[in-house]
């Protein structure tokens, strides 16, 4: 590791919960205003948690995706805009990391981002194909060694914060809509025209605006494995792990808010199990569900990784997809029993229980590529699938 | 057996432009083979060979092309034959 200053002789980890602290402080401001959460991710910033996937050789620190899933947990139980910036950020950095190998730019672009702590987003939702990730109408036009792209992006998080996005489109105005590439491109070489605003029930400070988004950049900056790859091997996993994280974060502070309420329930008359106490351990049992549900997932992910038949595999994505499915659906479950727990405490906002912020926030999962569309994915998977009926395997 | 795979492809495959324009080796995914679609073709595929496919060879790299199909099915066949 060759980070200078305080933030070396700690884990990563112990970072995190320096970041979350301050991301935690400005959680229910970043709500109420939907603005970017720009006190956690500079937290963020000053923990040097930018880069920390990227090779070392590249200023990075090697951390794995388990590494990543965790500090998303962390942050999930402060802030979840924070998260889920940070966790978008990392999924393009395992893009990068991974699918960019050996191209120039793209290395130093990687390094830029440990040295510089760069911010960087992902414009996949265009209209038109709403959440199908493996199918874009616009199309890069190639003009020599110019690769310009305008793309009607109807959902592009933290895109007027960002330093750099990543656009997925048709190879060429004459492709197939599923033959896609990933372009980087960089903050000064696209204009970005507001066309929605993202006034939201939850994730407000993600500020997910939609842009027409214009660009023109050198055609090195490409990613050099063609998006079908990327997405089968990469992105879809990673989403759902480090999504699936930071949403067990957001369960894990609530199920924490209805513990407090139910001790302080029991201090005040002895002897006398509160009423909260049964469903709070019905909480923590799905709580429990949850994170043995990503955990799972994560040491799938890691036994896989650098195997491109093992990620390329149908039983892996049937995997994945239920992870997200089922992380996305539980977390509202638990959170309504902490509602329960907590009553009136938990519904009204600025008290020590509130949960209003936690259960908006945690509506997005279900939405955040719909469950129906992943439903309808695996569904088609199952057809020709194995199932593994193993415990273990 | 390529002249069979040629045939279910053009029926299930939903590509946008005719089979006969590819040839065996180009990249079916870049000729705009959907995972949706790839999946009726496997099925159209275990129904007219008889054959089921195993777990090691439903992944993407089974359906890139037209060689790689009949690769794969000779390989079930051929284990079938060992079996
Ligand atoms: C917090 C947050 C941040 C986001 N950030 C980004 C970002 O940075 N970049 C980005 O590109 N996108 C982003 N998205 C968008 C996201 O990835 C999806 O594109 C979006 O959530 C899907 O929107 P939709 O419901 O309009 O779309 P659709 O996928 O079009 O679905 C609309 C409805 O139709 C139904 N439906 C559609 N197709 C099917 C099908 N095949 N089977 C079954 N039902 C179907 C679904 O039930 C769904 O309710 C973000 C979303 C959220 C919630």
């Amino acid at each position: 590791m060759n980070i200078a200053g305080p933030v070396s002789a700690m884990t990563l980890a112990e970072r995190a919960r320096r970041a979350a602290k301050v991301a935690a402080e400005f959680a229910d401001q970043v709500d109420t205003e939907g603005r970017f959460p720009r006190e956690g991710m500079d937290a963020l910033k000053a923990e040097r948690l930018m880069g920390v996937m990227i090779r070392p050789e590249l200023g990075g620190e090697a951390a794995s995706m388990t590494e990543i899933a965790d500090l998303c947990a962390i942050l999930g139980q402060a802030c979840a805009s924070t998260a889920m910036t940070y966790a978008m950020h990392q999924i393009q950095i395992a893009s990068l990391a991974d699918y960019a190998v050996g191209s120039a730019w793209h290395e130093a672009f990687l390094k830029r981002i440990c040295d510089e702590q760069l911010l960087i987003a992902s414009a996949t939702s265009e209209a038109g194909i709403g959440g199908n990730l493996r199918n874009s109408i616009c199309a890069v036009d190639l003009d020599g060694e110019t690769a310009r792209l305008e793309k009607n992006a109807t959902v592009i998080s933290y895109g007027a914060m960002a330093d750099a996005i990543i656009v997925t489109s048709r190879r060429n105005a004459d492709a197939p809509h599923s033959d896609q590439i990933a372009t980087l491109f960089l903050k000064e070489q696209y204009s970005l025209e507001r066309t929605s605003v993202w006034d939201t029930l939850g994730m407000r400070g993600t500020c997910s605006d939609g842009y027409i988004f214009k660009a023109e950049a050198p055609a090195e900056q490409i990613l050099p494995k063609p998006f079908a790859e990327i997405a089968a091997q990469s992105m879809l996993a990673v989403s759902h792990l480090l999504w699936g994280a930071l949403w067990y974060g957001i369960a894990a502070d609530a199920v924490a808010r209805s513990q407090a309420f139910v001790k302080a329930a029991a201090r005040k008359s002895p002897g006398q199990t509160p009423p909260g106490a049964l469903r709070l351990a019905e909480a923590s049992n799905l709580l429990q569900q949850v994170k043995a549900n990503v955990v799972a997932g994560l040491k799938q992910f890691e036994a896989a990784k650098g195997d491109a038949d093992a990620l390329n595999a149908m039983s892996f994505s049937v995997a994945m997809n239920n992870i997200k499915v089922g992380t996305s659906q539980m977390i509202l479950t638990i959170i309504n029993h902490c509602m329960l727990i907590c009553g009136i405490a938990a519904y009204k906002n600025g008290t020590p229980f509130s949960l209003g912020r936690h259960l908006r926030d945690a509506h997005s999962a279900q939405l955040m590529i719909s469950n129906d569309r992943i439903l309808g994915n695996t569904s088609t998977m199952l057809l020709v699938n194995k199932q593994d009926t193993s415990l273990l395997g | 057996m390529n002249s069979t795979i040629r045939e279910l492809l053009s029926k299930h495959g939903g590509l946008p432009i005719a089979v006969d324009k590819l040839a065996d080796a180009d990249d079916l995914y870049e000729a705009g083979l959907s995972s949706f679609a790839s999946v009726q073709l496997m099925l159209a595929l275990e129904e007219e060979f008889d054959v089921e496919f195993p777990e090691n060879l439903l992944n993407r790299k089974s359906f890139s092309s037209i060689v790689s199909i009949a690769d794969a099915l000779s390989q079930i066949t051929d284990d079938r034959q060992v079996a």
